[in-house]
């Protein structure tokens, strides 16, 4: 069948006009859904307590996670992003520092690091690391995946866990980073690796949790991992119910079944 | 400014030119001078990286080169050590994402040689490597520098690739791009500026070189 030219162009023109009208709502609809970045470590946790606040509520929230460090910066340079659960309390009081929130926020739970050994790694399950001291030498270890200490909370505890067990020189040559403690936990169970110091929140997720054993870290091995919350200058209703939500019951026996500490104090 | 960063982005970069230069040439020849059945899917598969998010390059060689796969673990039993998180693997990574910065430009140069200048130069009795060396490759020059170019300067920028398979291992992963990333990440907005401002300028300068040699990207709009 013969078509003209032009009629093809109008249907093209067609399609896209509708295309448009399609997206145009869900612009409109993304004002009162926030969008909330969370440290890796609540990957599952937080995805879980946002199901049981639209469930409650009927209002949902947007989920954004990734590195802390990487989240304060965005925030810092003005991220449309209205709550920020990091995984380092500092990042927040940076960011108080600079104006950037409403308030000091809230501390929300206390993170765990954990010794993940994935199936099949030749290491043994030794929370006291006493294994991976002795698999440093007898050639048992060929990489051993944590979170870059440089900026990553949890790759800064696991670098504290390491100094404090004597482990962090010898360590060095085996050591292979993930830019957050999300990568790290998918390098220690790669099959490349044969063992990470990762969140004991991600440990104990059954995505991860499947692939390998954890044991908890000694918590007095390195300062703790406080991780506070805080609302951003501007942020909407939703985010600030979402917010108060975390504080709820509800919300914290899902931090602690996914092994988070809880703050005894409201500070 | 993180020199070591630099000088492993340096070496990843000069190691891809050395390796994918001959190689590519070698297979640009064959596209530029054969026909054959299948060549259009050569050609396809040759520029996919150009597409393909680096992510899903990143989780094939993440998952390829890993030690359950059986590249990985032949490589692991041979060298000693996986194939991820070391620099041999983001030089296979690097020589992948590479390929349509480099077979292309020196394709397209070499198609520019008529077929009765090779074939004079034959019945002058000359052998194929001196048609090569005296007709091909001076003629051809200008493709082959702008690949050259191309894929240095692209190495030097690679991030997704590099940060899915790489580890940020300072000294054997951790390239340029990414300690970019780690230290903005870090907030330490200082060393962000200086590694950046200099691979703006490393990346220009490049692309002026390309385009200097009267390479495929101006001769693209000559035409």
């Amino acid at each position: 069948m013969l078509v003209p030219e032009h009629s093809a162009c109008g249907r093209l023109w067609a399609v896209i006009a509708g295309l448009l009208c399609a997206l145009l709502p869900q612009i409109g609809a993304a004002a009162d859904v926030p969008i909330v970045a969370a440290a890796s470590d609540l990957k599952f946790a937080l995805e879980e307590a946002a199901a049981a606040f639209t469930r409650t509520t009927g209002r949902s929230v947007r989920l954004v996670f990734g590195s802390s460090g990487n989240f304060r910066s965005q925030i810092a340079a003005g991220a449309p992003i209205e709550l920020f659960l990091s995984a380092d309390e500092d990042l927040v009081t940076a960011l108080q520092h600079e104006g950037r929130t409403a308030g000091g926020g809230r501390l929300y739970a206390i993170g765990r690091l954990a010794l993940m050994i994935p199936r099949g790694s030749p290491l043994k399950v030794d929370p006291g690391l006493g294994d991976l001291r002795v698999a440093l030498t007898d050639g048992r270890l060929q990489k051993f995946a944590i979170a870059n200490p440089d900026h990553a909370p949890y790759g800064k505890r696991a670098k504290e866990a390491l100094q404090h067990a004597g482990l962090w020189g010898a360590i060095q040559p085996f050591l292979v980073l993930g830019e957050n403690v999300a990568q790290a936990a998918a390098y220690a169970t790669s099959g490349s690796a044969q063992g990470g110091l990762i969140a004991w929140s991600l440990a104990r997720s059954p995505g991860i949790g499947r692939l390998g054993e954890a044991v908890l870290i000694p918590a007095g091995w390195h300062s703790p991992l406080r991780q506070r919350m805080v609302l951003i200058k501007g942020a909407g209703s939703t985010a600030e119910a979402f917010y108060a939500f975390l504080t709820q019951p509800e919300a914290r026996a899902i931090f602690e079944r996914y092994g988070f500490t809880l703050p005894s104090d409201a500070d | 400014m993180d020199w070591q960063a630099l000088s492993l982005s340096l070496k990843l970069s000069t190691w891809t030119v050395i390796v994918l230069l001959p190689a590519g040439l070698l297979l640009a020849r064959e596209l530029a001078w054969r026909r054959f059945r299948g060549k259009n899917l050569i050609e396809a598969t040759l520029s996919l990286p150009l597409v393909l998010p680096p992510t899903v390059l990143g989780y094939y060689l993440l998952v390829a080169m890993g030690g359950n796969a059986p590249v990985g673990r032949w490589y692991q039993q041979w060298s000693g050590h996986p194939l991820v998180f070391s620099f041999e693997g983001l030089l296979i990574a690097s020589l992948i994402f590479n390929m349509p910065f480099a077979v292309p430009p020196m394709q397209r140069a070499l198609e520019t040689i008529p077929k009765e200048m090779r074939e004079a130069a034959a019945v002058c009795g000359l052998s194929p490597w001196r048609i090569f060396r005296l007709v091909e490759l001076p003629l051809a020059w200008n493709g082959i520098l702008t690949a050259a170019v191309l894929t240095f300067a692209h190495t030097l920028g690679e991030f997704g690739v590099v940060l899915m398979v790489g580890g940020s291992i300072p000294g054997e992963t951790r390239t340029i791009a990414i300690a970019i990333y780690d230290r903005v990440q870090a907030f330490d907005r200082d060393a962000a500026n200086s590694m950046a401002a200099l691979l703006l300028a490393l990346s220009f300068v490049a692309i002026v070189v390309a385009q200097l040699g009267g390479g495929y990207l101006s001769r693209r709009h000559d035409r």
